[in-house]
């Protein structure tokens, strides 16, 4: 009786770890079929004939790419988009959160300020308003256009704000007896005391930003200007030719698909780059979120 | 003295935060005034015609109009109902693998799409269900012809349903995970004297666990019924299943900066975002009257 018990409870977890395997698999597959595709040749992948595994692997797709301006172009403005865009969200979030995380008593306006940042989240006026303010402060074109309008995050804004609350006020008071004012406060107590915190906002961005493709689509009107991810937009979900003629030959030549599917796998290399850390810290993010005092 | 002088540190410190804030969400809401108007960018704001309510009337006389919001609200509707479910299933399940290397494994390619943007997942998406594509070959045995899962009006719903849960599910079971990893071990255990198998042990301990946790994710996602995804949307749709498919944040966008016509563009964002707040200050009373949450 114990043991077929026991011999029980032994094949449930065997059947909800294979589940459960199974799952976390078919969640992958998606991707390694768009991962066959791309280093399969045209002929099997016009025909239908690549699932998960290469057919007559080989890489053209890939030193296509290597050779095309226009891909690396694209590419490096959303680098130049996650450097300037990570540290300028950044900055902003920690000269915000720090004085909303004081109380009434040293910062007084502190609860106006704080309606005003809890406003501008939930407002969302449209995309219309929003495109005529920027064409009206003439960005469009402009790589600014990209950085500016997200530069303060006001959701990390949150999240930072909290962690600072729950620093020991002691370390604070110590600095102020010491006769230390509220940048040194910041930059000596505050800052390094907060690295998780400041990792996980800082992921928060860089994924932000690697990831939008919309900004770039209404406020470049020169494609030349587009981040990565409006360009792979534009050439593969809109199949909007933003080739020059020389691609336009090789395009005649290769499987569009075979091209496209390498293209969309190299847009994701960055991020399967920095994963580990994004699985780390995200998930940390998650329960900042969740703080309750 | 002293005290006054830290708050004007703390003000500056704030200010040019606030100043852009103010310049790219408070600007945009004065924009929005050309809801009212017959708006003409060469004339501008100062002269172009106001003509009231009228857009509103326009938009009552629009046939996709209803369908729009019809179609905004059932898929938005399914996902948070359909994200949920699954979400929590899967943790529960999760729970219950006692390998920590493999449960550590399985969440780690189950968190993976979320990291990835529609643009890069709707690419995929259309290789995995073009006509030849892998999801037609497994159906083949049943199906005489192949299916066009991104042509179909009766199907695009499912597929931009089931699309968001395969992005999501594993992100949204962190929560629900996190709510599970605290409960007492002593609950187990005498739950195992009592004689309680795995699946009454699910049942009548994990699961009410982690109701809290569920009332207020469904709480919080009242707010979020008016979106129904734009990034996903736009990037896997087509004129062919806009009877199905159109939602507001895509109509918005066609209306407004691909046809020109500001003005009903910008009331139909209005409208949806006057809506939206109210939603939003529902979701957090419940939210902080059911489950105690405060998100500031």
């Amino acid at each position: 009786m114990v043991t077929s018990k026991r011999f029980r409870d032994r094949l449930v977890d065997w059947l909800i770890t294979g589940f459960l395997l199974f799952i976390g698999i078919s969640t992958l597959l998606p991707i390694i079929n768009t991962l066959a595709i791309s280093v399969s040749d045209k002929s099997a992948v016009a025909g239908g004939m690549v699932n998960l595994i290469p057919v007559k692997f080989n890489l053209t797709a890939y030193s296509y790419i290597m050779q095309d301006s226009k891909f690396w172009r694209a590419f490096f403005i959303s680098i130049q988009r996650v450097f300037v865009g990570g540290f300028v969200n950044f900055a902003f979030a920690v000269l915000c959160a720090f004085p909303l995380s004081r109380n009434k008593k040293s910062f007084p306006a502190r609860n106006i300020f704080m309606w005003f940042f809890v406003f501008t989240m939930v407002l969302n006026v449209g995309v219309v308003p929003w495109y005529l303010t920027i064409s009206k402060y003439g960005l469009l074109d402009s790589f600014w256009a990209l950085i500016l309008p997200g530069a303060v995050p006001v959701w990390n804004v949150i999240l930072l704000m909290n962690f600072f609350r729950n620093i020991p006020k002691e370390l604070d008071e110590a600095a102020r007896i010491d006769g230390a004012n509220p940048w040194q406060v910041l930059w000596h107590i505050y800052l390094p005391t907060s690295l998780p915190a400041l990792a996980t906002i800082t992921l928060f961005s860089i994924v932000g930003h690697w990831n939008s493709f919309f900004d770039g689509l209404i406020l470049m009107n020169n494609p030349d200007n587009y981040p990565l991810q409006t360009y792979i937009q534009q050439l593969v979900i809109a199949e909007r030719s933003v080739l020059n003629s020389g691609q336009a030959q090789l395009f005649a030549k290769m499987s569009n698909n075979t091209l496209n599917a390498a293209k969309l796998f190299v847009a994701m290399i960055p991020i399967l780059l920095i994963y580990p850390f994004l699985q780390r810290y995200f998930i940390r993010g998650i329960m900042l979120g969740a703080v309750k005092e | 003295m002293r005290r006054n002088k830290e708050g004007i540190t703390y003000t500056l410190m704030i200010m040019p935060g606030v100043i852009v804030l103010f310049l790219f969400t408070i600007v945009p809401l004065f924009y929005s005034v050309i809801a009212f108007q017959k708006f003409n960018p060469a004339l501008g704001i100062r002269n172009s015609t106001w003509v009231g309510l009228d857009n509103i009337k326009i938009l009552l006389q629009m046939p996709d109009a209803m369908e729009v919001f019809r179609n905004t609200l059932v898929i938005a509707t399914a996902k948070i109902i359909s994200l949920l479910v699954v979400a929590v299933i899967f943790a529960l399940l999760l729970n219950e693998v006692r390998f920590l290397r493999i449960k550590r494994w399985v969440q780690t390619l189950v968190y993976l799409p979320h990291f990835l943007s529609w643009v890069i997942l709707a690419g995929i998406l259309r290789n995995l269900l073009a006509r030849n594509g892998m999801v037609n070959d497994l159906l083949t045995p049943f199906t005489s012809s192949p299916i066009q899962f991104l042509g179909r009006p009766n199907l695009f719903p499912w597929v931009v349903v089931i699309s968001e849960v395969w992005k999501e599910f594993g992100f949204e079971a962190i929560i629900y995970l996190a709510a599970l990893m605290n409960i007492s071990p002593t609950l187990y255990e005498v739950a195992d004297l009592d004689g309680a198998n795995r699946f009454q042990k699910i049942l009548y301990i994990s699961l009410p666990s982690i109701v809290p946790t569920i009332v207020l994710a469904a709480a919080l996602s009242i707010g979020n019924v008016l979106n129904a995804g734009f990034d996903q949307i736009f990037n896997l749709y087509s004129p062919i299943v806009y009877s199905t498919g159109d939602i507001l944040d895509t109509f918005v966008y066609r209306m407004g900066l691909i046809q020109g016509q500001y003005s009903i563009g910008t009331m139909v964002g209005l409208m949806k975002t006057v809506v939206s707040m109210i939603l939003i200050a529902i979701s957090y009373w419940v939210a902080s009257k059911w489950a105690n949450y405060r998100i500031f």
